[in-house]
């Protein structure tokens, strides 16, 4: 599947960029540099922007594109922001098999966005996630560090764990 | 020690010198290796696997196992034994062509590059009798006609990434690239934009290396007979030089064949009114920069200064370049000065309304298309040029009009604006512009007749990235440049950008070796592109033309003459800077 593009505005501040661009000074001089670069990027930002990504193609005098290629082509690299609230739904086997994938559905449906994306409001973001090593509460979804298990995979149940999260 | 490895392809012995690929060694015993992504030089990534081969090499005192290796990159060494049909290598080369075609759109009757198609000539050379063996789910893709010279149509591509190297090796540009990956990898820009969207400075490299239909030109061939079928229009049709050193090739001639009277005898046959050529206005061009030269040399203007004939290097000048804009020369282009002074001295002549004239242009160029509609570029109030063709357009037109290319008569250009000199001839050739504005300048500034060898500045001719050269006429020393291939400009003008360097003069062609290898011209294969030197074959077409004209140096054409008595009055007048010039667009780099 294509990387989810987010299109909520940038919010990012002088300090980050301050800080991506001392860590491109002190690592321009590697001809291999770009995905360290990325990487320390996004952990700044917490995900790469196309602003983000402007400024490293910029700084590093290559292409946009190049930049692109590489966030599109890494699993590791987001662009888009992770919400308040970072849901993850376990789509491995145990969980799948026990109906995980509805569970994501009825999520979709009941935040409006896919897999991969944030909501408009930066609140909730949904991810898949391979095995968070609690097989036995399978289908199991977590929401920051807060686990459900069980679940059955009606769009009630995940209104209600979504209402708990009302600030 | 010998610097020459002795290898057996096919249990040929052939000794080939060291370094060499098992590829280049086939090619030397005479046994063509197919290949689909590899371009010498660009692109050696031996990511396709077509070129596979099995090699045994040499493991102490006996041979080796056979191991497959892809030719493309796999280096010689001494005592190689290579198998080039063996049948577990055209297994392999099979079912990677299988692989290929299961996510290909295989619309072979409706493609452009039907029967000039790398994938297609190979598919049959494999004997693919089962194409869709691994039918299963396809990718696919919009088709991008966001650029104003081209289609991207992703449902062809193959993933070779020749358009990728192109862009970002040639031309040091890098607009596409590989997004995304595994099944769903696709080439396209930043952010998935459209390439019009993006700071593509048109130049059209990238078709001429793509192997399928993926990037084409937009034909505009459909326009222009349509305007021929219109009683009300009068049609001009111009074409640039490199076109008759390149157009041959559509026909099956030989690389470099000059079929300059077969063309204008064609394009007679398909209907145009006037068969002008771009020459006449490549000599105006020397008349008008060369003056503009002098004048900025004497008096203290923005120096060097750079040439803006190329619209791809004049595009790139402006997005990557943009503070170097003052360098570029404010004459148009041949092709818009022609088109200038058809619909405005030609015009007044024959009593037309310029607005009843299509002027057509066939150009070895796809930045041409973007150049037409550029502001600043309509003199008489309507654009200068209506349609601009690339020679391949031109070749389909003559295909689709039934017309026997080889079998016709040679004819001449029409009057007044079909005279040229060997001046503007060889600017179909990187160092051609410099060239005739040099037979004018030293002319001009030392104010005696050039003959004999004098005419000839060989200093500046060859396909070599960057020719530098003085020379001093009349007291005044003029240092020149030649350059061409976009990322080979970026070096020099960095160096210009740094104060490193002190030309007078440059020129800049957008495409290595210039006009003769342009973004237009017929598309040869890669199995021609990696051994053979087309820019230096086409060019020398033109330089052997003009070794035998009667007029070889721009201010000597009899009609530039007239051109200037009749309506300009003389070069760099007040008429000939609104008619003939035009002004710049500082781009930038396009971001999102």
């Amino acid at each position: 599947m294509a990387k989810k593009i987010a299109t909520i505005p940038f919010t990012g501040t002088a300090e980050q960029e301050q800080e991506l661009r001392a860590t491109i000074d002190a690592l321009r001089d590697d001809p291999g540099c770009l995905m360290p670069v990325m990487q320390k990027a996004q952990e700044i930002y917490g995900y790469l922007p196309i602003e983000v990504q402007t400024i490293i193609a910029d700084e590093l005098n290559i292409p946009l594109e190049k930049v692109f290629g590489v966030a599109t082509f890494y699993a590791q690299f987001t662009m888009s922001p992770k919400g308040k609230y970072r849901i993850s739904v376990c789509l491995g086997t145990a969980c799948y098999v026990k109906g995980s994938g509805i569970v994501m559905e009825k999520l979709e449906e009941a935040l409006g966005i896919e897999s991969g994306e944030i909501t408009q409001d930066g609140k909730f973001s949904l991810d898949d996630c391979r095995c968070v090593g609690a097989c036995g509460l399978a289908p199991v979804v977590t929401v920051n560090d807060d686990v459900y298990g069980r679940l059955t995979g009606s769009l009630k149940e995940v209104q209600d764990i979504l209402a708990k999260y009302a600030d | 020690m010998s610097d020459m490895i002795n290898v057996k392809i096919n249990g040929f012995a052939v000794s080939v010198p060291k370094g060499s690929t098992v590829l280049e060694a086939a090619r030397a015993a005479g046994v063509i290796i197919p290949t689909l992504c590899y371009l010498k030089d660009i692109n050696e990534i031996g990511a396709c696997r077509m070129c596979v081969v099995e090699a045994q090499e040499m493991r102490g005192p006996a041979l080796g196992p056979k191991r497959i290796v892809a030719a493309c990159v796999y280096p010689v060494s001494e005592g190689m034994e290579v198998f080039t049909n063996s049948p577990k290598v055209l297994d392999s080369r099979r079912k990677t062509m299988q692989l290929l075609l299961s996510n290909h759109d295989m619309k072979c009757l409706s493609c452009v590059r039907s029967k000039n198609c790398e994938l297609q000539q190979l598919a049959h050379d494999l004997g693919i009798t089962d194409a869709d063996v691994y039918a299963g789910s396809r990718t696919e893709y919009p088709i991008d006609d966001s650029a104003a010279h081209m289609y991207r149509d992703n449902n062809k591509c193959i993933l070779c990434r020749r358009c990728v190297a192109a862009c970002a090796v040639t031309q040091g540009i890098g607009v596409i690239g590989a997004n995304e990956r595994g099944f769903i990898t696709n080439i396209g820009s930043q952010y998935n934009k459209g390439l019009g969207e993006t700071s593509c400075v048109s130049c059209g490299q990238c078709i001429t290396v793509c192997p399928t239909g993926a990037i084409s030109e937009k034909d505009f061939t459909d326009k222009v007979f349509e305007a021929i079928a219109d009683p009300t229009k009068h049609v001009i049709v111009q074409t640039a030089p490199s076109v008759r050193a390149g157009l041959g090739e559509m026909f099956g001639l030989p690389i470099g064949t000059n079929v300059e009277g077969k063309m204008v005898a064609a394009l007679r046959r398909l209907g145009f009114d006037h068969v002008f050529d771009t020459n006449f206005s490549a000599d105006l061009t020397i008349m008008e920069e060369a003056t503009e030269l002098i004048e900025r040399v004497s008096n203290g203007g923005v120096l060097p200064m750079i040439t803006s004939c190329s619209p791809g290097w004049v595009k790139f000048c402006e997005h990557y370049f943009p503070d170097m804009i003052p360098n570029l020369s404010t004459c148009k282009s041949p092709q818009q000065m022609l088109g200038a002074v058809i619909k405005t001295y030609y015009a007044q002549k024959m009593g037309w309304d310029p607005k009843d004239i299509v002027s057509v242009a066939i150009m070895p160029c796809t930045a041409k298309k973007f150049e037409i509609g550029r502001p600043d570029q309509s003199a008489a109030g309507v654009p200068d040029v209506d349609i601009a063709l690339t020679t391949r357009e031109l070749g389909r037109m003559i295909d689709r009009a039934g017309i026997e290319f080889n079998a016709l008569p040679d004819e001449k250009f029409d009057d007044p604006l079909g005279i040229f000199t060997g001046g503007g001839l060889i600017f179909g050739a990187t160092g051609g512009v410099m060239e005739a504005a040099l037979r004018y300048a030293v002319e001009k500034l030392s104010g005696e007749k050039l003959t004999g060898d004098a005419i000839d500045f060989k200093e500046v001719r060859g396909t070599e990235a960057i020719k530098e050269a003085t020379y001093t006429a009349g007291g005044v020393t003029v240092k020149v440049a030649v350059v061409s291939g976009l990322a080979n400009a970026r070096k020099l003008l960095e160096k210009v950008r740094a104060g490193e360097a002190d030309y007078t003069f440059i020129e800049v062609m957008a495409c290595p070796g210039g006009c003769v290898n342009g973004g237009g011209q017929p598309i040869q294969p890669a199995s021609v592109r990696n051994f053979t030197d087309i820019r230096a074959l086409r060019a020398k077409a033109l330089y052997d033309a003009d070794a035998k004209m009667e007029l070889r140096k721009s201010q000597d054409n009899p009609m530039i003459q007239t051109l200037y008595k009749e309506f300009f009055g003389e070069p760099g007048s007040h008429k000939a800077h609104e008619i003939l010039h035009t002004s710049y667009v500082a781009r930038g780099v396009h971001k999102i």
